[in-house]
């Protein structure tokens, strides 16, 4: 709110200071949005900001809200109540400036099948605002930065999925916008192409301000620095990757690799050593080999255990040959904060096996989230 | 102004990139020749007859085909209209690309006039494919080309407003068929209203009559302007427009 109010001030003495852009350092302000449809409520009463230059990760189960957010930002839906202003401008009212400073890239690339690519981008920069040599040179630019050059003049309703997607993206850079909105930008592609396009927001994070909205998780600790999670229209949490990471920790996972001196080592009795070090509440065998093997201690609350386990087995006469803590994934925050109680549980239950089987339980809590408001 | 001409210039891009245009064009110009051919043919036969049996009357080119085929003209626009405009926003709202439009730094407005503009266009096209059997009568006749200008005036006038009912209609829907045969029996209904006056000149009847488009086109069949006649085309326009431009608002406000 802040924002905009500064905004509309900055606009009576326009002329003096430099562009509103460069001036306010939250290029997203979000205040109290909510979104009614007929009988629900998609979005309630969401606040957050996000600062210029940021890259942040919009989480949350399929049906939390995100795409409605996204829609609001992007001045495709106005909000029911509460206001949201980008780079100053408020969405309402100042409806055109807002859409001259971003780019969006909705679920389904908005392409036209029977346009070839570069056709296609010259429309949509015209669209934007650019002509002439700039918009020649854009058309180039973006082309070559999301690597569709190649299918300049391909009709866009031959392309494969991961071109139609990487269109979708030049089209969102195209005139060069203060903020990136992009709505599962890796839905539906294969894991190579989903890296490359991992890859390419990264890049683009430098120049741009952006929000990305996922379910999947390991996207989020790999290409945002900041995540705000909303489940069923509500923001559950907003913070840092690495804090959130760090909030959810309150007792340690230690991944420790033995290996017998010479001998084959006996996991059995490495297992029941560890065990009898203070503070730890329990320890698995992950993986055993012939001379070594990989054992999971995990902590009890508030016991730092790292040390100790390390004196253990050297003083044992074995040798160490990895120790790491294990940070708590987001997949088990997430479940925290959104989850339904089963579905932590489960997660908990079986850390070992938390990478396989927690999305499938983020899957079925976030369709049973979704369930309801059908 | 440019923004009109941006949305205006795609839209005609894809009719001409797809099969639309061509069929639609194809089918006008065989539908129109036909009755041109007929006309013809009856006014050649008519003027034979009349040499022989020494009758004096007075042949016209103007009165004898240009009008009635003027009349087709008009009535035959009707199915082609709904053809043109079904996929103005149907198809971008099954897309999705309506979210590019709607997020673009364009008014809603402009998306409209550009997409009415070409719609418009097409239809003028088509009409060029009727011109073209015109042409004959200028060179190996002599009729008066005032009168068909006005027709053609009016050909327009009432195109448009029909195009811009199609294209509200089509905003109403993601699906292109029923857009279509909404529109077309909006406009079929337009047409037969007219009949009504036939047999009845009761209150209701005679504003059912005002209300058919088919009856506004007769004068400027004959070549004649009446305000009457073109406010009340402007009106359908600027109705239909209207509509459109609240319905895309109700649009962002439900969807």
């Amino acid at each position: 709110m802040q924002a905009v109010n500064a905004a509309r001030h900055l606009r009576a003495v326009d002329n003096l200071l430099p562009t509103q852009s460069n001036f306010l350092s939250q290029m997203i302000t979000v205040q109290d949005l909510t979104r009614k449809y007929a009988h629900t409520t998609a979005v309630d009463h969401i606040s957050f900001s996000v600062a210029k230059g940021q890259i942040v990760g919009f989480l949350g189960p399929n049906g939390a809200g995100k795409t409605t957010t996204m829609r609001m930002l992007t001045c495709f839906l106005p909000p029911t109540s509460g206001t949201a202003a980008v780079a100053g401008f408020d969405v309402l009212e100042q409806s055109l400036e807002v859409r001259k400073h971003i780019g969006y890239l909705p679920e389904t690339p908005p392409l036209y099948p029977e346009m070839e690519t570069a056709e296609y981008l010259r429309f949509v920069g015209r669209l934007k605002g650019l002509k002439g040599v700039e918009l020649d040179k854009r058309v180039d630019y973006v082309c070559g930065r999301c690597a569709v050059a190649d299918v300049k003049k391909k009709l866009l309703g031959k392309l494969s999925k991961g071109y139609r997607q990487r269109v979708g993206l030049a089209q969102a850079i195209l005139h060069n916008p203060d903020v990136l909105i992009l709505d599962e930008p890796t839905a539906g592609l294969d894991p190579k192409q989903i890296n490359e396009t991992r890859d390419l927001i990264k890049d683009l994070a430098g120049e741009h301000t952006i929000i990305l909205s996922t379910h999947i998780l390991p996207e989020v600790e790999q290409t945002c620095e900041h995540v705000i999670i909303i489940n069923k229209g509500r923001v559950v949490a907003t913070d840092s990757v690495a804090n959130l990471q760090g909030r959810a920790r309150d007792r340690e996972t230690v991944v420790l690799e033995v290996a017998g001196r010479g001998a084959p080592l006996d996991p059995a009795r490495v297992q029941q050593r560890l065990q009898r070090v203070a503070g730890v509440a329990q320890v698995r065998i992950k993986n055993q080999r012939n001379a070594s093997a990989v054992f999971e201690a995990e902590s009890r609350r508030g016991e730092m255990v790292r040390g100790d386990l390390a004196r253990a087995v050297i003083e044992s006469g074995w040798d160490l040959n990895e120790l790491r803590p294990e940070a708590m994934s987001l997949e088990e925050i997430f479940l925290q904060l959104t989850g339904s109680d089963s579905a932590a549980a489960a997660a908990g239950k079986q850390p070992s096996e938390e990478a396989a089987s927690a999305p499938q339980a983020a899957k079925e809590s976030g369709a049973a989230a979704k369930e309801p408001q059908r | 102004m440019r923004n009109i001409w941006i949305i205006c210039r795609k839209e005609l891009k894809s009719y001409f990139s797809s099969p639309i245009a061509y069929l639609l064009l194809t089918m006008f110009a065989l539908i129109f020749g036909f009755f041109f051919w007929n006309a013809v043919g009856f006014f050649v036969v008519e003027g034979a007859e009349m040499q022989m049996t020494g009758q004096m009357g007075t042949m016209n080119i103007n009165d004898q085909i240009i009008r009635p085929l003027l009349d087709n003209a008009s009535v035959l626009g009707l199915f082609f209209i709904p053809m043109i405009t079904m996929r103005l926003f149907a198809e971008e709202k099954r897309t999705g690309t309506i979210e590019l439009l709607a997020t673009s730094p364009v008014r809603d407005i402009e998306i409209i006039l550009g997409k009415w503009f070409a719609a418009l266009a097409l239809y003028a096209c088509l009409l060029l494919c009727s011109a073209l059997n015109f042409a004959f009568l200028f060179r190996y006749g002599n009729p008066d080309w005032k009168p068909l200008a006005i027709g053609y005036l009016g050909l327009l006038l009432q195109a448009g407003g029909l195009l811009a009912l199609g294209t509200f209609i089509s905003t109403l829907t993601r699906n292109q068929i029923i857009a279509g045969a909404a529109t077309f029996g909006l406009c079929l209904m337009l047409w037969v209203f007219a009949w009504v006056s036939g047999y009845d000149s009761a209150t209701w009847a005679t504003v059912l009559a005002y209300l058919s488009v088919v009856t506004h086109f007769n004068f400027f069949g004959e070549g004649v302007i009446h305000s009457k006649d073109a406010v009340f085309y402007l009106t359908v326009i600027f109705l239909g427009l209207f509509f459109t431009a609240r319905s895309m608002e109700s649009l962002r406000w439900r969807s």
